[in-house]
């Protein structure tokens, strides 16, 4: 009785999931394997390995590879140097981290667009100091820049979750076994914190790959991310059996990705409720 | 030789010379001390020299001088806040002293980083590493080392075997008990062969059975290794049951070093007494050299060189109190409450002279009833009142010569 009147408690979330999530999933998927008389095929999910599609796919895949290494490199070094760090100073330096996610991300994206532009305040700083100025928008690594601006905090948080509750017993004990600071990094914090970098990486990839907003406005429509060809699809040629089956070949390519970094996603959702 | 007879009879022998030479000028006969000068001597090993330490305007340890010798088994002791982890973090290299030094075979290692100390730890909370299995994390230290995986694979077994965990070589910690992540853990220590094993409390979260079987392990352990250990606890039974050697800590201060049966039949002050055990601890009147005062009554005891009419602190253990039902002692009173305790009765007895003694009997008084009490001159500790505010601070320069463990 009790408890069946808790159950009543779950509806909204019910009538939510299930009107944005569930309906939709089961009317794209029916899109993608009918063609435009209603009759079943296959080929629009087959449509991803036509050159075209597999040039968007492969660069959406190397971009959001990049990006997500780059996070690393970033977001490692930041955890650990924060490990050691002060518990006051760790709060300001972590304020600092996520102050970025309260703003909307494409204000921010449009906030790059106008640093990094060819008349943007990064070349005139390099003009006032009489350098060469740079060719960044509407190339790969304006997209790159975008997206690693964008999802820092998502790497950052997991990684900083997991290393910061490796318990300080635990390296004195290895410190005390004879580790040195570069041993006891390899040995101890390294292992014990691969499953906060197995988050960051899904939270990052993910994302990435299926990125086109970045795209649009830090790629000037010049490079075709597989998101974008998707996006065209769907909102200028109107072929949405195409893009739906599209989007199902993608979204079958994320699901196998996340499934092969992804056993941690529990430790994610603990990373972003620091 | 000196440790097989420690581990047979379950306590020490060793009696710092002089404890007994006070005795003779009362008149009454000595006859309770065994001595054992001779093996008192072993080879100082570790010397820690006027140590201080404070945390964030707290002093933690003020001016701390110790020795811990080779073969020794050394038990810090004293309350949470004492100091004692303090010391046994400067010992392992974990905490820098902010003034004083550490010794080590007469070398200064003052400095020295803990993985290039010659020692080992056991920690608290086992400290083990959750992504390597038993094999691994005892292998860990030696690895370091550059030992041949032959070798390695020879010593796990051996210290598995000595913390009787034969076969848990591809076990993960997560899978263990408690008390069996603990032996791995100080199987991790021991297998790197330390002069010395330094425990940090590591018994703590065990249940009292376990507890008081890893206790005989532990000092089994000792004896198989023939190695120095350096023990921290706030259990003053797990001390007393285990130690050569006991250093009993208050406030960052050494309050007394001395044998368990030291720390126990002569407490150098009112701090050690009430912390080791249960206590009578009462307010009386040295009159002159043994004889003091209580409530009025005056009873013989055997310290001497108090002076005379000298306000003193009195310790009884319970289980000295004599009772009599047919009221024959020093003094009369009146059981006014009784509980069983397994092995003993717990009573407290009003006594005439304004005292209620805390006794332990193995005898039966119902409440109510009269009894006569009586105590063994040898029973009553005499000990100097706290001279400050900061009270059981007691000077070891100041303690009689021979009551501090000085080899």
């Amino acid at each position: 009785m009790n408890r069946s009147r808790t159950r009543l408690l779950a509806i909204p979330y019910i009538i939510w999931v299930a009107g944005f999530t569930v309906i939709p999933l089961i009317f794209i998927i029916t899109k993608a394997v009918t063609d435009e008389n209603g009759m079943l095929t296959a080929s629009n999910l087959f449509a991803i390995f036509d050159p075209l599609h597999r040039k968007a796919l492969m660069m959406s895949l190397l971009l959001a590879f990049i990006s997500t290494v780059i996070c690393i490199i970033i977001a490692y070094p930041v955890a650990i140097i924060l490990r050691g760090s002060h518990i006051r100073k760790k709060n300001i330096i972590l304020f600092v981290l996520i102050l970025p996610m309260w703003m909307n991300f494409i204000l921010r994206i449009l906030a790059m667009q106008m640093l990094i532009s060819n008349n943007g305040i990064v070349n005139h700083i390099l003009e006032t100091l009489e350098l060469p100025p740079l060719k960044l928008i509407n190339t790969p690594q304006a997209i790159v820049i975008g997206m690693v601006y964008d999802y820092l905090p998502y790497m950052m948080l997991p990684i900083l979750n997991s290393v910061l509750s490796i318990s300080e017993d635990v390296i004195e004990a290895a410190k005390d076994l004879g580790s040195d600071k570069m041993h006891v990094l390899l040995h101890i914090i390294l292992p014990l914190s691969l499953t906060g970098v197995g988050s960051g990486i899904t939270m990052v990839f993910v994302p990435s790959m299926t990125e086109f907003v970045i795209a649009n406005i830090l790629g000037g429509g010049k490079i075709q991310l597989l998101g974008n060809i998707i996006e065209q699809e769907f909102t200028v040629t109107m072929n949405w059996n195409l893009g739906s089956g599209l989007s199902v070949s993608l979204m079958a390519f994320v699901l196998i990705t996340s499934f092969v970094f992804g056993r941690n996603n529990e430790d994610a959702a603990a990373g972003i409720s620091i | 030789m000196y440790n097989q007879i420690c581990c047979n009879i379950g306590t020490v022998t060793v009696i710092p010379e002089k404890t007994g030479t006070v005795m003779p000028s009362c008149n009454i006969v000595t006859h309770k001390y065994t001595y054992d000068t001779t093996e008192q001597m072993a080879k100082e090993l570790i010397r820690f020299e006027h140590i201080s330490k404070s945390f964030e305007n707290t002093d933690v340890l003020k001016d701390l001088t110790l020795s811990i010798h080779e073969n020794e088994f050394l038990t810090l002791l004293g309350p949470s806040g004492c100091g004692k982890t303090t010391t046994l973090r400067i010992l392992g290299g974990f905490v820098a002293p902010d003034k004083g030094k550490v010794f080590f075979n007469d070398e200064d290692i003052t400095d020295l980083p803990p993985n290039k100390r010659p020692l080992n730890t056991v920690f608290q909370k086992y400290a083990l590493f959750t992504h390597m299995n038993v094999a691994e994390n005892i292998a860990f230290g030696l690895k370091i080392k550059g030992k041949s995986s032959r070798e390695i694979k020879e010593k796990i077994e051996y210290s598995l075997k000595l913390v009787g965990l034969e076969g848990f070589e591809t076990r993960s910690p997560a899978s263990l008990s408690g008390g069996q992540q603990q032996r791995i853990a100080i199987a991790r220590a021991i297998v790197n062969e330390p002069r010395v094993l330094l425990l940090d409390e590591p018994l703590g979260a065990l249940d009292l059975k376990l507890r008081q079987g890893m206790q005989y392990e532990l000092r089994r352990l000792k004896e198989e290794l023939g190695i120095t250990f350096v023990y921290v606890t706030h259990d003053q039974e797990e001390a007393l049951t285990m130690s050569d050697t006991v250093v009993v800590m208050n406030q960052g201060i050494i309050q007394q070093i001395g044998t368990p049966e030291d720390i126990y039949n002569e407490p150098q002050n009112a701090f050690v007494a009430d912390f080791i055990g249960d206590s009578n601890l009462l307010d009386g009147i040295m009159i002159r050299d043994c004889l003091v005062s209580l409530g009025g009554l005056e009873m013989p005891c055997v310290d001497t060189g108090f002076g005379c009419n000298t306000p003193v602190d009195v310790v009884i253990r319970p289980e000295d109190v004599e009772l009599d039902a047919n009221g024959k002692g020093q003094t009369h009173g009146t059981v006014t409450s009784i509980m069983f305790k397994g092995v003993h009765w717990e009573m407290h007895v009003e006594s005439d002279i304004g005292i209620t003694f805390l006794v332990q009997t193995t005898e039966h008084f119902p409440v109510g009833s009269t009894v006569g009490i009586s105590v063994d001159p040898y029973n009553i500790q005499i000990m100097h009142k706290p001279s400050s505010e900061d009270a059981q601070v007691f000077d070891q320069n100041e303690a009689p010569a021979g009551e501090s463990y000085e080899p």
